[in-house]
């Protein structure tokens, strides 16, 4: 193999459990998101459009699905000669082999793999956060301030601090102390689960993590608590951008909601930072004479004949006429039947609503996934 | 299908398209939102099964060479076979810059070509065709040459061809509704290659240069040729007038389904576009819109293709706007045509008609 300078490592293994039905046969870095995508291309495409050629995904639960979604990479670009995708699940070898038992035991037992390519750096990131960014600000960060690793970190509201990675900071951003999911936190810079290291420091700490049998093998409960305690310098790379970490139905349903603004935030209209995805090659949707869309997205290949207001609708959705549909998402080939009523609420791929239903209301959102879908065909939602 | 080369002429008629195939060819006309003309027959053969296409470039190609690349989104990007552009014969000097000269000057590709069939296929004809059916139709009927082709329909030109009772093809003829059965060719045909090798042959020794008239309708007393009656949605692309009126055919529900479905999805390049984004003042009605648009304004009976925007105020009204084209605020359209890259002005008002739409030129701002 060719050496490369960086190479990247995306967690993709993570079962989403918050996110209930959407994960029972899907891993949670291939749930539908914004009308087209599924999350992972948002890390996939910041690698491709930060020029970062090699991209290892570790894969555990429910795998299927994204490994067939991820393929050999072409509508990322990463289709290549020298490096491209590899999707590396776990495997056995001649003493035997285990599954991923921590986000740093993944990296671990794929050290053979990041070795192939000798990198200085590796990224590594997580396949379930929504943003976008381009790795190289960090890197020249990173490379600046001389640093072992360096995390980005995002400004979160106080009263969050308690679900994320804290770091503590000193005056250069120096991180001097991570606080796990603080009671009472000191800073509200979260850790973003991206992380920059020098791959031959990372790999020591892995070999010396993997002999701990007390260890969580986590990259945030005990890597870079390793590293900060035997003092290497790491560094905080704030990170000023949209950054979402949907591990909820609500929160899935609010960051679609997000992109309903007339500006969002999270621009996917910038022809310089696309964000790619597998295309399924619909044609342009209908809106018929009596339809009636606002504040909404609709993808290719849809049929509105009803009402759609502030909804996100994928690819393939049918709205029959007379249907109202307001502050949802519509996944790939929804069918909102005639005289359907909808509100606040997610509708699993495939899902047929049948004609004058009422679904959603105040409270929590409503997630409607057709279970007797999936069980008959044994289909991946 | 493993026997059946496809081979895509571009020797097409473009003296009705004006302004709109100065720099492009009619095959590379965008249609339909988000689609090039030349995709419906490519789709066509890749759905039927077809793996090898050479495609018969004339002039003016530069645009569709950008649309094709490796064909990679019709899965013709193979290692055997696969997409192949056939150069015009320009540096030997044929009679005429025709398609019989192009034939001849790519004859050996064509020969070399595992398959032992070819299908030649137009791009002006936009329908969802079985084309392994009608491979099927040629051999059991052991036609010579079988010629896709609907009912003569009522704005019909072009040759009309006469059929006896059993689909064989008679003679050709001006349209006289006298015969049982008067049908018009679609500009897909099917025959053995050895046979089309013998007819370029012909037709070059000869001087003759157009491969259709010249090769097969000249022929048809001497050969069996068979037509093949496609029944269902049929677009001619043959002027700016139907070029409108065709797309604007396809906010019908039925036709659009049946277009973009019936026997194969059309396949197009991807572009990677977020889906189409309406804010609350949009107002769209009876409109087919692409991804990547940005819509503020109102849109009716009109077709939009990707990143088209249109801003506030703006009423886009029976017409067709194309990819990347920013409608300013307030402008009103009406039976407009605006070319790839356009821009309409705030508060610009241009209007046509049915017959002669209003055309923005590609990349022009008004």
């Amino acid at each position: 193999m060719q050496q490369k300078k960086t190479i990247a490592m995306i967690l993709a293994g993570g079962q989403g459990t918050r996110l209930g039905a959407l994960t029972k046969n899907l891993a949670k870095p291939a749930v539908p998101f914004g009308g087209k995508y599924r999350i992972i291309d948002f890390p996939l495409s910041n690698c491709s459009n930060s020029g970062i050629d090699t991209v290892g995904i570790l894969t555990q639960y429910q795998p299927f699905f994204l490994h067939n979604y991820i393929g050999i990479g072409s509508p990322w670009d990463l289709d290549r000669k020298d490096g491209g995708v590899f999707v590396l699940p776990p495997y056995t070898h001649d003493t035997g082999g285990e599954w991923y038992k921590g986000t740093a035991d993944a990296i671990y037992q794929n050290m053979a793999f990041v070795d192939l390519f000798d990198p200085v750096w590796i990224v590594v990131l997580s396949g379930d956060h929504i943003y976008k960014m381009d790795y190289n600000l960090m890197m020249e960060y990173h490379e600046a301030k001389d640093a072992d690793a360096t995390l980005a970190v995002i400004e979160v509201p106080w009263e969050d601090t308690r679900r994320f990675g804290i770091m503590n900071t000193d005056a250069d951003d120096r991180i001097i102390e991570f606080d796990e999911k603080p009671a009472k936190a000191r800073s509200n810079l979260a850790s973003m689960g991206v992380y920059i290291f020098r791959w031959q420091y990372l790999r020591y700490y892995l070999e010396e993590d993997a002999k701990n049998p007390e260890s969580a093998h986590d990259f945030g409960r005990n890597i870079i608590p390793k590293m900060l305690a035997t003092g290497q310098s790491v560094y905080a790379y704030r990170f000023k951008e949209y950054w979402r970490d949907v591990g909820t139905v609500e929160s899935l349903w609010e960051a679609n909601m997000d992109l309903l603004a007339d500006r969002p935030q999270l621009d996917l209209y910038d022809p310089d930072w696309r964000i790619y995805s597998v295309n399924p090659v619909r044609p342009p949707h209908y809106a018929a004479e009596q339809s009636g869309i606002s504040e909404s997205m609709i993808s290719e290949g849809c049929q509105i004949f009803g009402q759609v207001k502030r909804c996100v609708v994928f690819p393939n959705v049918v709205v029959g006429e007379g249907a109202q549909v307001t502050d949802s998402v519509l996944m790939p080939g929804v069918t909102v039947s005639p005289h359907a009523v909808i509100w606040r609420a997610i509708i699993g791929p495939d899902t047929v609503v049948p004609e004058n239903a009422k679904i959603g209301g105040e409270g929590p959102i409503t997630l409607v996934v057709d279970k007797s879908r999936t069980a008959r065909k044994g289909a991946l939602i | 299908m493993k026997g059946l080369l496809g081979l895509i002429n571009l020797y097409e008629d473009e003296s009705g398209m004006g302004v709109l195939t100065r720099q492009r060819p009619l095959a590379a006309m965008p249609y339909a939102g988000r689609y090039r003309l030349i995709d419906f027959a490519l789709s066509n053969l890749v759905n039927a099964g077809v793996r090898t296409v050479g495609v018969l470039v004339r002039d003016k190609y530069r645009s569709l060479i950008d649309h094709l690349r490796s064909g990679k989104e019709w899965d013709l990007a193979r290692k055997r076979d696969g997409l192949y552009i056939l150069p015009p014969a320009t540096t030997i000097g044929g009679p005429c810059n025709s398609d019989v000269d192009n034939f001849l000057f790519n004859l050996d590709y064509i020969s070399a070509a595992t398959e032992d069939f070819v299908i030649i296929c137009g791009s002006r004809t936009i329908c969802n065709l079985p084309i392994d059916q009608v491979f099927q139709y040629h051999l059991s009927v052991e036609a010579d040459v079988t010629i896709i082709s609907r009912d003569w329909p009522d704005d019909g030109a072009g040759p009309c061809l006469s059929l006896d009772e059993e689909g064989r093809v008679m003679g050709v003829c001006d349209f006289t509704e006298s015969l049982p059965y008067d049908i018009q060719p679609l500009g897909f045909y099917i025959m053995s290659k050895s046979l089309m090798a013998q007819l370029v042959r012909e037709c070059a020794a000869d001087g003759s240069c157009d491969f259709f008239t010249d090769g097969v309708l000249k022929n048809i007393d001497k050969l069996k040729v068979y037509a093949f009656r496609h029944v269902g949605y049929v677009a001619r692309i043959d002027s700016v007038a139907s070029y409108l009126q065709h797309q604007l055919e396809l906010l019908n529900p039925a036709i659009w389904q049946e277009l973009f479905f019936r026997y194969g999805i059309i396949f197009t390049k991807v572009k990677d576009e977020a889906p189409a984004k309406y804010r609350e003042r949009a107002c769209v009605t009876n409109s087919l819109v692409a991804n990547g648009c940005i819509i503020e304004g109102t849109v009716e009976n009109s077709i939009l293709f990707r990143s088209v925007i249109v801003e506030k105020g703006a009423v886009v009204r029976n017409s067709i706007v194309i990819q990347n084209t920013r409608v300013g605020p307030n402008a009103r359209l009406t039976n407009v045509l605006c070319d790839k890259d356009s821009q309409v002005t705030a508060g610009r008002c241009l209007s046509g008609s049915a017959a002669q739409p209003f055309i923005v030129e590609k990349g022009s701002v008004i």
